[in-house]
């Protein structure tokens, strides 16, 4: 569904992606990891065409991604941080973005809306909103055209429990769909039960896309966080970041 | 492409930037028309403020709010919408406010104490002028990814075309003054938009005295008519031009 083939990116002297390739299919949930600054969103960029790569190429259902914009009415892009127009309402920016696709109200996924429960607060324009609550939106926005691809950032930094769960439901429901679900978290165990596949970047270089059961049982650990420190650990490079993230949470 | 406008439009004008706008030009023409016994006097006050506060607002107004809508821009980026498209409709709603606001402040007052062919080109210049600045902010802004550089870079931008400019001019036409200079000041005045929109109104008034240096020659070279057509040919460019620039850069750009 999107194949990815050598992708490069330099943001000045950094190398952001570092010759990248994948293919990613439908019924995936595929939890991008790495450290910060790894390039995970760079790579989430370049297939919204946010970021042009400096070479290699991205096809999305076999079509090259070159200019034309139309591909995009296939993704649902929930952004890290989720700015909107501060006079906006939120009824109003939903109601904008049905214009934009040209659709009607009947042809829309309002599930999340109503689990929660921004149809109450429609009226409220966009600055008076909290960042959990625009994160809300953002969430309930990328699910909204029921899109064969989703691309979450961060899904549920910023969002309370309650609210992280609900979100959590919805994916599995989405991946049912036979889904292509992009996922970039630091929080792992929120991927654990999601994840099919694990995408391991650092320093712009994909250490490896692997599926999570092969995983599993390479390393005989069950937790996605506990898999992924021993594979790195056993490769003995780079080891360093999953070993800080464990050893805080040991120390929580 | 309308769609979004509109949208933009809506957000732009539910902020009180613009109205306090409105309200500083309408009291200010107001005043000047209750002020003066004569009314072509009058026109010619009020065109010096048009002249320096338009591309001003326009400027200051115009990257401040490119910098806010920014994640706005990256969220119909992700939407099935081409990067001129969404570049070209901000332009519109930005462009289309300030209008409407420089319309209602100095055209309500013009209409009412001096309907006549200066009042008119008074409003034509000042949209002029609006959409002139607006397309150069939307350059800087395009350019520039940080906030304080871009608002920097159309401040220096406004400095240099409402002040230096025509020091510079000046500066040349002096330090040549025995050399006929005529045509290169006529040439120099298509490259300041402010310049040309004063010369846009001098040339409806009989005012020589009035004018700059660079104005005088420019009436004694060109007569009105083609004088008219020339400047509002070179206005056009300049609207065009920086516009399509950033378009050109928005394109390619990484967000």
């Amino acid at each position: 569904m999107i194949r990815i083939e050598n992708i490069n990116k330099k943001f000045k002297k950094l190398q952001a992606l570092n010759d990248i390739s994948a293919i990613f299919n439908r019924g995936q949930v595929i939890s991008l990891i790495g450290p910060n600054g790894s390039g995970k969103t760079t790579l989430i960029k370049s297939i919204l065409g946010l970021v042009k790569a400096d070479s290699g190429n991205i096809f999305i259902n076999g079509k090259q991604i070159n200019g034309d914009p139309s591909y995009r009415s296939q993704i649902g892009y929930m952004p890290q941080i989720g700015r909107y127009p501060d006079n906006m309402q939120i009824g109003h920016l939903f109601r904008m973005m049905r214009d934009i696709r040209k659709l009607s109200e009947s042809d829309v996924d309002a599930d999340l809306l109503v689990k929660f429960n921004l149809m109450s607060i429609f009226e409220k324009p966009m600055r008076t909103l909290s960042g959990g609550t625009r994160q809300k939106v953002s969430a309930a926005l990328a699910f909204y055209f029921n899109p064969a691809i989703l691309i979450l950032d961060e899904p549920t930094a910023g969002l309370d429990p309650l609210s992280s769960e609900i979100l959590k439901e919805k994916i599995m429901q989405e991946k049912k769909k036979n889904k292509l679900i992009l996922i970039t978290s630091h929080i792992l165990s929120d991927l654990d039960e999601l994840t099919t596949d694990v995408m391991y970047l650092q320093e712009g270089r994909m250490v490896f896309l692997k599926d999570i059961n092969a995983l599993r049982q390479e390393t005989g650990e069950d937790k996605l966080g506990k898999v992924i420190a021993r594979v790195m650990r056993d490769n003995k490079k780079n080891s360093l970041w999953i070993d800080e993230v464990l050893a805080m949470k040991s120390s929580d | 492409m309308l769609k979004l406008t509109r949208y933009v439009l809506y957000d732009i004008l539910r902020s009180k930037i613009v109205i306090a706008y409105t309200l500083f030009l309408f009291v200010v023409s107001f005043g000047f028309f209750q002020l003066e016994e004569n009314q072509s006097k009058a026109v010619l006050s009020l065109l010096n403020i048009v002249l320096i506060v338009v591309p001003l607002i326009s400027m200051i107004f115009t990257t401040i709010h490119y910098y806010n809508s920014y994640e706005f821009i990256e969220l119909m980026l992700s939407q099935p919408l081409s990067r001129t498209r969404i570049l070209l409709s901000e332009f519109t709603g930005v462009s289309l406010s300030l209008i409407s606001g420089f319309l209602i402040g100095v055209g309500v007052p013009v209409l009412f104490f001096s309907f006549n062919s200066i009042g008119i080109s008074l409003l034509l210049a000042g949209v002029a002028l609006t959409l002139i600045f607006t397309s150069l902010a939307f350059l800087a802004s395009v350019k520039s990814r940080d906030k304080a550089r871009g608002i920097g870079m159309a401040l220096l931008l406004w400095f240099y075309f409402a002040l230096i400019y025509d020091g510079l001019v000046l500066l040349i036409l002096f330090s040549f003054s025995d050399y006929p200079t005529e045509k290169l000041t006529l040439v120099l005045s298509a490259f300041n938009p402010i310049d040309l929109g004063r010369i846009f109104i001098m040339l409806q008034m009989d005012v020589s005295a009035l004018m700059g240096y660079t104005g005088a020659l420019y009436k004694e070279f060109f007569g009105s008519g083609n004088g008219i057509l020339f400047t509002v040919g070179i206005m056009f460019l300049w609207i065009i031009l920086p516009m399509f620039a950033a378009a050109k850069i928005f394109k390619n750009k990484d967000l």
